[in-house]
Formats: structure tokens, C-alpha cells, sequence
């Protein structure tokens, strides 16, 4: 995977900085979706067969995901293609602006693309129909088989231009598929792209496994394993498949994270009925005791700038969100309200702490100001928990589980995302039922 | 006037000893004691006479009296088969974050561990492992699933 970033060469051969009169609306959600019609790219005729490729579809294909992505943000309305009043090839080289009005879109993304000798080349425009202009446009090279991340990066740029906001298409979520039986259930390591496709499953299901998180700057992910029935948490390499225990703690690890700069792990170790926080340096393998205190301390997430750690405390009688230094020190109780709170994660903008809230039988999403502040519950429901943060800080993914009858059925765990206004709760597709989701950075930044 | 007041007072009281005392025969229904579940339905016997299980209240680590009986007779027999040596799993229910159940599990396979220790047997011969909520007795979506499986389980090792 590595090797294929490098074949990107991203080279930007037009930049129009004309003022965009679209404005997307990115703080209330998705009241007044934007119009955007997204035209198929033409495929130059050149083109040549490629692996089992359909290139004769590929414009089609591309732009097909590339629609899936905006419709899912629940801020863009992607218009019908039938309505579509220029050929692909046309409308690419100057779009007769007034006539794309008339379908009512305010903006428009024409593309074109040529495989030819083992390379794809895609263009792409994203013209503001209102002011008549082109806005932005992009071309680059790859690998035919990275048809799929072409069209996660092209997203990524439109997104960009019409939010100002840093996009998150073009990443990827990794989880842990279940299947059998509640009180047999057989979990494994799974990995795919954000909007459900290249579904990879990273163990086979021997051993339980439990909460992978992806390493904020790498394609690391830290998980726990009952690998020989030994709780630990685990460090594993997702392109060489190569894993290790994290430290060599003489009993339960869990519950790891990634700091932020991706050089250290923090996590729990339970000794004697006691759980604590400690952090490993993977560089140094130099383990750190963060916490120190006869309750469970478990669930800890830096802060983005590595400065603060939001973790989980029953100090109090029940579980609670604290927020400490990273070295321990300066420990303050953030969570005061009706009910329990758990698994604290902080937003990789910073200003916000993601948690789970249990409240007379019902489970919560929401999120608060990391002073504990300004709380808000994003959605309700009969089980939910274990939020991971977009990499833009913009929506949330976690997993929920329905109530089984009396002999277990109608039991299942899916994947959910919402956005952080509280708007566009969207189940995720995966192949199985699923939990613990990481949602990966920028693949390419 | 004064007489009227103290009688309305008074049944008052009267009804709402009546009300406490409906809630407490309710939660005393079936097998559940306050939430611990008091059945026999998932026990099973590390020999005759010596159930394998003790149950927890939501969570909670402490011991009741009945799991302190359970784990009396987990000593004697222990103490008898001197050879044997034990794991004792920890479990939660279903209604709680994994992470925090894991160190739920472990903290109650512990207050198990160190009862039995008091009882003489060495921590040598008593491993203990958490499985959180990842391993429930009973799926069903029940307050009484939910209590079989707030526990602690001896295995035998050997």
C-alpha cells in the first residue's frame, strides 16, 4: 500500500481562485443540502484494457462513488444523472452554465480519464454554476487498480473547496467483525474503505479480539487479543501483517490508543483487581505508570497536541470522564451530569471530547466541550458506544447492538455514523455484523 | 380539625409503608435479590456440593453472602484436591462500555481470588482472567440474563 502512495504524483496544473458564490452551510447539517451534479468522466478512447478492469465503465464508476461519498456527508444533494444535459466530454471542456441551471444544481464535477500503458490519468473540474466559473481542478497519475482511491481523493478535493474543511473519503475504517452466536460469538480483525468497499479480514477468528486503533500517522493499529488466552494488547502492521505484544505487563493490557504523534501507546493494565493507565514509548520500549489509584482507570484518549489525557474513572462510585496531564498529574472530573459516562475521545481538532452516557436503561452519543461543558447528546439508543472520530473532526462512526429476545435472536451489532450536529445518523455498510470501529487519517495528505 | 390532620398523616405513613413494601417483595421476585442473581440455572458443580459461580450486583465487585458461602466450599474443596489448581474467570453484562467491563471482570475474578486466599489457599494455585462482557451464560436482552451473567466462574486448570 505504501509503495502504491508513492506512485501518486498529484500535481495541480490549474487553480482558479475566484471567489465561490456557493456557500455550503457545514454548522447546522444537512437542513438545505447543496445540489451537485456529478458527471460521469469521459473515458478517452485511447484507453487500453487493464486487469480485469471494465475501463470502458470507469468514468461511470468513478463518478458513481464519488456521488455515494457527497450524498453520505448529508450536506450535498447529488442530482440524477438521467437530467444531465451534456455529454461527459463536452460539458468537461467548457459546461453551458445556464442549462445546468435549469436542473436546479449549483455546482458540477466533469472529469476525464486515459489508461494507457499500465497508468490511469484523471482529470477532474469543479465549476461554480452560478458565477459560471471553474473553481478548482486537479490531475494525477496512478495505478489503474487505484480507480477506487481516485475517486475518494477527487471527493476529498471538491469537499475541501466547497467546506473549506479538510475532506475524510479517502481513508479507511478498521473493526471487528462478529458472527455466530451472542454467548459464542467469533470476532476478527477487519479493515475497509470508509464507504464499505475492499473489506480485508486481518485474523481469522481464533482468538477473540477487541478494539483496534489505527496509529494516527501510519497504517498501525494497536488491539487487544486473547492470543493463548493471554489478555494483552497488541501492536500489528496492516501492510506486512507483522504483530508483537505491546510491553511485558504480568497480566491484562487493554484498552490501547495511539498518542498522537504515533510514538507511544496508552492503555490499561489490570493487576490484582486494578486497573491503572500507563503509556509504552515504541521507540524507547520505556513503560510509564500514568495513573495510580484503587479504582478502574481504563479507556484513556490523548489530546490532539499530546499535552492532556481524557480517560474513564469509577474514583467517584461510577464511571465518570477525567482529564489529567499526560505525565498524571493535575487529575480534574469533567462529567457531572445524570448518569454514567465512558469511553472519552478527544477530537483531533481538540476541542471536543466524543464519550458514551448511560442514563436509565438508554445509551448515548454525544459530546462536550473538554472542560466538561456545553454537553450534548447527538442520538439515543437501546445499546451504543465507542465513538472514533473522522479525521476532520466532522463526524462520528460507532457501533450499536439491538436487544435479543430470550434465546439470544435478533441480536446484532452495526456500525453507525452521525454527524456531530446531530444530523445524518447513517448505518455503515460491512459485509458482517460489526463493532470497536478506528477510523484512519488521511491516507494521503 | 387538628385530630383530622394528624389522621391523614398518619395514613399517609400507613400507605406509603404499603408502596416500600410492594417494591421490596418485587425485587426480591424469582431469582434476582436486589439485581444478584440468587437461581441455580446456570450453576454448574466443580464437585458434588461446590458450586462453580458466584453473582455480582450491577457494577459491583463485592462479594454477597450467599457468593461468600459459594467460595467457603470452593476453599474446603480446594484444600482438600491439593493438587488442583483453579482459574477464575470474571464476567459482566452486556450493559456497559467493553473496556470498562473488562476491568469490571477482572476486578471481581479478583475479590473471588483474594476470598479464597483468606481461606488459605495459596494465589499460586488461583490464575485469573477477564472476559468483560464478551462471553455471556445467558444472550437473552433480560434483567435476568443480565444478572447470570454479572460473575466469577472457577475452572479447573488441571
Amino acid at each position: 500500500m505504501r509503495k502504491a502512495l508513492l506512485f501518486f504524483f498529484i500535481n495541480i496544473f490549474l487553480i482558479n481562485k475566484s471567489f465561490a458564490l456557493i456557500e455550503v452551510d457545514i454548522t447546522r447539517g444537512n437542513l438545505d443540502p447543496l445540489p451537485i451534479a456529478i458527471s460521469p468522466l469521459h473515458v478517452d478512447i485511447k484507453s487500453e484494457n487493464y486487469e480485469g478492469i471494465k475501463i470502458k465503465d470507469l468514468g461511470e464508476d468513478i463518478s458513481k462513488i464519488i456521488e455515494d461519498n457527497f450524498r453520505a456527508t448529508g450536506l450535498f444533494n447529488p442530482l440524477k444523472k438521467e437530467a444531465f444535459v451534456q455529454k461527459p466530454d463536452i460539458a468537461h471542456l467548457k459546461p453551458r452554465f445556464e442549462d445546468w441551471r435549469l436542473i436546479k444544481a449549483q455546482a458540477l464535477v466533469t472529469g476525464k480519464l486515459l489508461v494507457l500503458d499500465g497508468k490511469l490519468k484523471v482529470e477532474f473540474r469543479l465549476w461554480d454554476l452560478a458565477a459560471a466559473k471553474e473553481m478548482t481542478a486537479l490531475a494525477f497519475t496512478t495505478t489503474p487498480s487505484n480507480w477506487r482511491r481516485v475517486a475518494h481523493i477527487i471527493s476529498d478535493k471538491i469537499y475541501e473547496r466547497l467546506t473549506g474543511e479538510e475532506g475524510y473519503f479517502d481513508t479507511r475504517i478498521i473493526y471487528v467483525s462478529e458472527s455466530g452466536p451472542k454467548e459464542q460469538r467469533v470476532k476478527k480483525l477487519a479493515i475497509m474503505d470508509q464507504d464499505g468497499a475492499n473489506t480485508k479480514y486481518l485474523t481469522l477468528g481464533n482468538e477473540l479480539v477487541l478494539t483496534p486503533r489505527f496509529n494516527p500517522t501510519n497504517q498501525m493499529v494497536t488491539y487487544m487479543s486473547y492470543f493463548r488466552n493471554m489478555p494483552r494488547v497488541y501492536l500489528l502492521d496492516i501492510e506486512t501483517g507483522t504483530q508483537e505484544v505491546v510491553g511485558n505487563f504480568p497480566g491484562m493490557t487493554f484498552a490501547p490508543r495511539f498518542s498522537p504523534d504515533g510514538k507511544k501507546i496508552v492503555m490499561s493494565f489490570a493487576k490484582d483487581g486494578n486497573s491503572d493507565i500507563y503509556t509504552m514509548d515504541l521507540d524507547t520500549r520505556v513503560v510509564e505508570r500514568i495513573t495510580d489509584h484503587s479504582s478502574i482507570d481504563t479507556s484513556p484518549s490523548f489530546s490532539p497536541d499530546g499535552k492532556f489525557i481524557a480517560f474513564n474513572s469509577d474514583r467517584s462510585g461510577l464511571q465518570q470522564i477525567y482529564v489529567m496531564r499526560s505525565d498524571g498529574s493535575e487529575v480534574k472530573r469533567i462529567t457531572f451530569g445524570n448518569g454514567i459516562y465512558g469511553t472519552p475521545v478527544w477530537s483531533p481538532r481538540g476541542d471536543l471530547i466524543a464519550f458514551t452516557k448511560m442514563r436509565k436503561g438508554s445509551f448515548y452519543i454525544g459530546v462536550m466541550r473538554v472542560d466538561g461543558s456545553g454537553e450534548r447528546l447527538l442520538t439515543e439508543n437501546y445499546y451504543q458506544e465507542a465513538p472514533s472520530w473522522s479525521p476532520n473532526g466532522r463526524v462520528l462512526v460507532f457501533y450499536r447492538e439491538t436487544k435479543s429476545g430470550l434465546k439470544g435472536e435478533g441480536f446484532s451489532a452495526k456500525l453507525w455514523s452521525i454527524d456531530i450536529t446531530g444530523y445524518n445518523e447513517r448505518r455503515l455498510k460491512t459485509e458482517t455484523d460489526a463493532s470497536d470501529p478506528s477510523w484512519s487519517s488521511l491516507l494521503t495528505k | 380539625m387538628m385530630f383530622n390532620k394528624n389522621l391523614k398523616n398518619i395514613l399517609l405513613v400507613i400507605f406509603a409503608t404499603l408502596v416500600l413494601s410492594a417494591c421490596s417483595t418485587a425485587k426480591k421476585s424469582g431469582n434476582i435479590d436486589g439485581d444478584v442473581y440468587t437461581g441455580k440455572e446456570t450453576v454448574e458443580y466443580l464437585a458434588s456440593g461446590v458450586p462453580d459461580r458466584v453473582f455480582f450486583a450491577t457494577n459491583k465487585s463485592s462479594l454477597t453472602t450467599a457468593a461468600r458461602e459459594t467460595l467457603r466450599k470452593q476453599a474446603t474443596y480446594l484444600r482438600k484436591n491439593k493438587n488442583l489448581n483453579v482459574t477464575i474467570e470474571g464476567h459482566a453484562d452486556e450493559r456497559g462500555t467493553r473496556e470498562y467491563n473488562l476491568a469490571l471482570g477482572e476486578r471481581r475474578a479478583n475479590a473471588a481470588r483474594d476470598y479464597l486466599m483468606t481461606y488459605g489457599i495459596s494465589g499460586n494455585r488461583i490464575a485469573v482472567i477477564s472476559y468483560g462482557k464478551e462471553k455471556p451464560v445467558n444472550p437473552a436482552g433480560t434483567p435476568l440474563a443480565w444478572s447470570q451473567n454479572r460473575r466469577s466462574v472457577t475452572v479447573k486448570v488441571n
